[in-house]
């Protein structure tokens, strides 16, 4: 069996029976979500239709000013996004931080793999630029929460110990550097946690959207295995340059603690 | 010597001129919210006032780097952080957040015998009491030999004996040393036994400067 099965509509729709079967259950158990359920696959059918053919028309025109235009798209959702998600308040200062890690992070390590690893050519190829640059700025994006939140919430908790180290002469570089150190770890855990089931407990969404295509399964852990490293280089770096700018945020230029 | 004119800090502190000589025990007295604390942090830099000038050997606060400023001029909280590890990382923590050489193990011994801390140097920091965790803190400033040592009510965890011991271990390092000692004291009797300059502060002002 060569290439890719296509589903038919008829087909597509009888995937449909699992949110029926779902929607049965909690009528059933009176658990009231019927509705949320609903919607919730409402919006994911119509959003990825919409994502289809805007991607079957991306990858048709394969221009470079449409790749550029999909990178900063994505940058800019995944930068409101991190606002977002972050329950904390962050500082004026620190949202540029942020702008600034996310963007200069992820397109390093976006550029690096295509040019370096995946020696792509053209460069602006939407077939590999679009869906790896998704892959690294998603991951990026969740790491950036992750760091910002802990760095926020350390200084926060941690304004006595910084005070007192500041007390006894410190830089604010030294007065922060366990918070520093801590955000950044919780950053990068769940990425490195993640690799650590590949291949056993699960097969990555990449790696198993190759191998339907009908690539063989060999070329597909080479790409996993290159794009997990990719994502863990991109989530390393844009989390290290969050943390190494953001606690300055939290600094006057007089090296006192700002309210 | 510290010199602070018209300074205004918030609606806690307003100061119009205030000497602080070197090389002497200063005591500030005053009931709790007169400022006290306001005023300490205030000379350690660790925050600024909202209008006025602090002179710090004859240079404006705000031209002398912070950080080295708070290298010579070192504040002990009234509530000190004892720091994750043993007694032995938390004598050395201040040498080594303000870059200066470390001391040998002697010289740590000696220390704790100053301010009596009979303790093995590999005691975790967090097994100590509330009295052993100030004079902890005091001596990990001591071993630092800043030129001025600020200290926010240094004995108000230590009983009445262990408080005059350490106040004339202090007094004693400050004259033999030729470094100025500025303590905050609710103890109007320490002050006037042992300030050679008490400063009285009511409500965020200056009562009387001797």
């Amino acid at each position: 069996m060569n290439g890719i099965i296509e589903i038919g509509i008829l087909q597509l729709m009888g995937a449909y029976v699992f949110l029926i079967l779902l929607l049965i259950i909690v009528k059933a158990q009176g658990i009231g979500r019927e509705k949320e359920i609903l919607l919730s696959s409402l919006r994911m059918t119509v959003q990825l239709i919409i994502v289809g053919y805007i991607l079957v028309y991306i990858f048709a025109v394969n221009h470079y000013l449409i790749s550029i235009g999909v990178l900063i798209f994505m940058e800019i959702f995944a930068i409101r996004n991190i606002y977002a998600r972050v329950k904390l308040k962050i500082n004026y200062q620190l949202r540029k931080v942020i702008t600034f890690a996310m963007v200069t992070g992820t397109t390093i390590t976006i550029f690096y793999f295509l040019l370096i690893v995946i020696n792509l050519d053209p460069w602006y190829e939407a077939h590999y630029f679009v869906p790896i640059s998704g892959m690294v700025i998603g991951n990026s994006m969740t790491g950036v929460s992750l760091g910002t939140e802990r760095l926020i919430d350390g200084i926060k908790t941690k304004k006595n110990l910084i005070e007192n180290s500041l007390m006894l002469g410190a830089t604010p570089n030294k007065a922060t550097k366990n918070i520093v150190n801590d955000a950044f770890t919780a950053a990068i855990l769940p990425t490195v946690n993640s690799m650590v089931g590949m291949g056993i407990v699960f097969l990555p969404g990449m790696m198993t959207g190759q191998i339907l295509s009908g690539v063989s399964p060999l070329t597909a852990i080479e790409y996993q295995i290159a794009i997990m490293l990719g994502i863990l280089g991109g989530v390393s770096l844009t989390v290290f340059i969050l943390v190494q700018l953001g606690y300055k945020t939290f600094f006057n230029e007089r090296s006192q603690l700002t309210d | 010597m510290f010199i602070l004119k018209e300074i205004k800090y918030k609606n806690i502190l307003e100061i119009d001129y205030l000497e602080i000589p070197f090389n002497q025990v200063i005591c500030i007295v005053g009931e709790s919210g007169s400022g006290k604390t306001t005023l300490i942090r205030l000379l350690n830099h660790l925050i600024s006032c909202d209008s006025g000038d602090i002179y710090y050997k004859d240079t404006d606060l705000k031209d002398y780097d912070p950080v080295q400023l708070r290298r010579e001029v070192v504040m002990l909280p009234q509530v000190p952080i004892i720091f994750p590890g043993t007694i032995k990382d938390n004598l050395l923590l201040g040498l080594e957040l303000s870059e200066k050489p470390l001391v040998s193990e002697e010289t740590l011994l000696k220390m704790m015998q100053t301010i009596n801390l009979n303790k093995n140097l590999q005691t975790d920091a967090f097994e100590l009491s509330g009295g052993e965790k100030q004079r902890l803190a005091l001596a990990r400033i001591l071993l630092m030999a800043p030129d001025v040592l600020i200290l926010d009510e240094p004995s108000s965890s230590l009983d009445e004996d262990t408080e005059i011991f350490i106040i004339e271990k202090l007094v004693d390092y400050t004259k033999s040393n030729y470094k100025t000692l500025i303590m905050v004291t609710h103890s109007k009797k320490l002050a006037q036994k042992y300030g050679e300059n008490v400063i009285s502060m009511e409500k965020g002002i200056i009562k009387k400067d001797n």
